[in-house]
């Protein structure tokens, strides 16, 4: 049953259609000028925020398929993945557009002098190839391994987006404390299950220990 | 062989009756206290909200100020549900969700220090030391947004003549009223409560400086820091503070919540509105001006120093380093 569920086409019309939810509700309020009194801040605090829900949704995938043993689960992770990168850009554009107002030289005094907005540049920038490298024509042309070793990266981002939210806020922590908490124990599996795996390999280099990846399993 | 036990217990080994009713009174005492102290949590919600303040009322008798700024007012939803009030909540809708129930009836104000008369201001005494004048300024929050509101108040310096500061007294200490019970999330806010805001007595005295009873035509909101507070428009909003319980005339320069906050990082103790110096993580050269309607593509305006009254304050700062001194 629950096979059948995670494998049908039509769960993911629905896993797509509910990511699409967050920006439906913000474009609902803002025709009914519901977006608090600064609606611009309102719309990149928004953005943000599903920016690093959606990194840490598409990293738990991995440790929730190995230890649910549910293999499907990894059908949603390159679409979760992309609707992080999705909600980024809008919070890019909406500081770049709404905020700056396109003032390009505006934007590097910030990216150069604050730190919180570094972090977060940096961040944003580093998904960019991971979102331009999702296919599956991609995954064959730079070979499995590497591939994977590239989109190693989302680890690096979701550091930074942690590290933007809790410089950015100005004394009440909870929130940014709470994804960092996410993000470090998602990280800590990994480096869990990197250590026991090392452990446990035979000494001979030569055991091949993963399945070759292809467009589902990348 | 026999052995003759004792009775463990003899007859007077019985509780008498008076304490063994007393127990069940005792019982019953202590489900009233919890009851009691159940009722008493609830107070805020239990009492009409006009006979607690909680609801604002109209002001009679405001005369228009001539200073006021010809700006266009922001339009009072969005000066009630967009406010930096950390004991009620740090997100900006917090406030007005969080403030409804509080209990600004009765209220007494303590002016005290390095006064020659100290003494408590009741709120009916407040209202009625001077003629309320409406004064329309503009306010600047350090997170580089600005509102234009029509406060009503009289210059501070009123209050401060009553009290007669001695010659010792050259800062004024504020202090925000703080009660867990009614500000429960508070403890979260990050920062030290009570609040506690400083002006140097010359900033104080300064005809600028309002002592702040209500806006747009009414008394505050809770959210806006009823039922008194300042209101310092040359400065950034966190000066200007709320929920006023004790003024302080001092010698040295006091204390304040977000000098004290983060070793000193967030800003200084003068903290004049200044496009010239940045937020460590933002400029403060221009502000976003909150307005009538949704404003996406309005543009930023630049930020003027001393939020444009320096023609009445500059000179107090003759001869300082505002870059050092922000």
């Amino acid at each position: 049953m629950l096979n059948s569920v995670l494998t049908s086409k039509w769960t993911k019309l629905v896993v797509f259609a509910a990511c699409l939810v967050p920006i439906a509700v913000l474009v609902w309020r803002g025709i009914h000028q519901d977006l608090t009194a600064d609606p611009i801040a309102f719309i990149t605090h928004t953005t943000g925020d599903w920016t690093i829900r959606f990194i840490v949704i598409t990293l738990a995938i991995t440790p929730l398929r190995k230890i649910l043993h549910l293999p499907q689960l990894i059908r949603f992770r390159r679409m979760l993945g992309l609707f992080a990168f999705f909600y980024v850009c809008l919070h890019f554009t909406t500081w770049i557009w709404l905020d700056k107002g396109f003032v390009w030289s505006e934007m590097w005094k910030d990216v150069e002098k604050r730190r919180f907005i570094t972090v977060g540049f940096t961040g944003f920038v580093l998904l960019i190839p991971l979102a331009i490298t999702s296919t599956a024509g991609w995954i064959r042309r730079l070979g499995g391994k590497r591939w994977q070793m590239l989109h190693r990266l989302v680890y690096v981002t979701a550091v930074l987006g942690v590290i933007h939210y809790y410089w950015l806020v100005k004394s009440d922590v909870r929130k940014p404390l709470f994804y960092g908490l996410l993000v470090a124990i998602l990280l800590a599996w990994r480096f869990a299950t990197w250590l026991i795996g090392r452990r446990s390999r035979p000494t001979a280099g030569s055991v091949r220990r993963e399945a070759p990846v292809t467009a589902e399993t990348a | 062989m026999l052995i003759r036990r004792q009775p463990d217990l003899t007859y007077a080994d019985v509780t008498p009756k008076g304490f063994y009713m007393g127990r069940r009174n005792f019982l019953l005492g202590l489900l009233a206290t919890g009851a009691a102290v159940e009722a008493y949590k609830k107070l805020p919600g239990l009492v009409s909200a006009a006979s607690i303040g909680s609801v604002p009322v109209k002001l009679d008798g405001v005369v228009k100020w001539p200073g006021s700024t010809t700006d266009t007012l922001t339009p009072i939803e969005k000066v009630t549900t967009y406010n930096n009030y950390y004991e009620f909540g740090t997100d900006k809708d917090d406030p007005a969700k969080n403030a409804k129930n509080f209990v600004t009836s009765p209220w007494t104000v303590s002016v005290e220090g390095e006064v020659a008369k100290p003494r408590k201001f009741t709120m009916d005494e407040i209202l009625k030391l001077a003629p309320l004048e409406e004064r329309i300024y503009r306010h600047r929050c350090v997170e580089a947004w600005s509102i234009v509101v029509p406060w009503i108040g009289y210059s501070f310096s009123t209050i401060a003549k009553l009290v007669q500061p001695t010659e010792k007294a050259k800062f004024v200490a504020f202090e925000t009223y703080y009660d867990s019970r009614q500000m429960p999330l508070g403890s979260q806010a990050g920062i030290q409560l009570p609040y506690v805001e400083g002006l140097r007595l010359d900033e104080a005295m300064n005809p600028l400086a309002l002592l702040c009873v209500g806006m747009y035509g009414e008394t505050l909101p809770n959210q806006d820091g009823a039922p008194v507070r300042m209101v310092i428009p040359w400065k950034y909003g966190f000066k200007s503070i709320k929920s006023l319980v004790k003024i302080r005339f001092v010698k040295g320069q006091p204390p304040t919540t977000w000098n004290m906050y983060g070793g000193g990082t967030e800003y200084g103790f003068y903290s004049n509105v200044n496009p010239n110096v940045d937020h460590p993580r933002w400029s403060q050269a221009s502000e976003r001006r909150l307005g009538p309607g949704l404003g996406l593509f309005t543009k930023k305006i630049p930020t003027l120093m001393f939020n444009g009254y320096g023609d009445q304050v500059a000179s107090m700062y003759n001869g300082m380093d505002l870059r050092k001194n922000f």
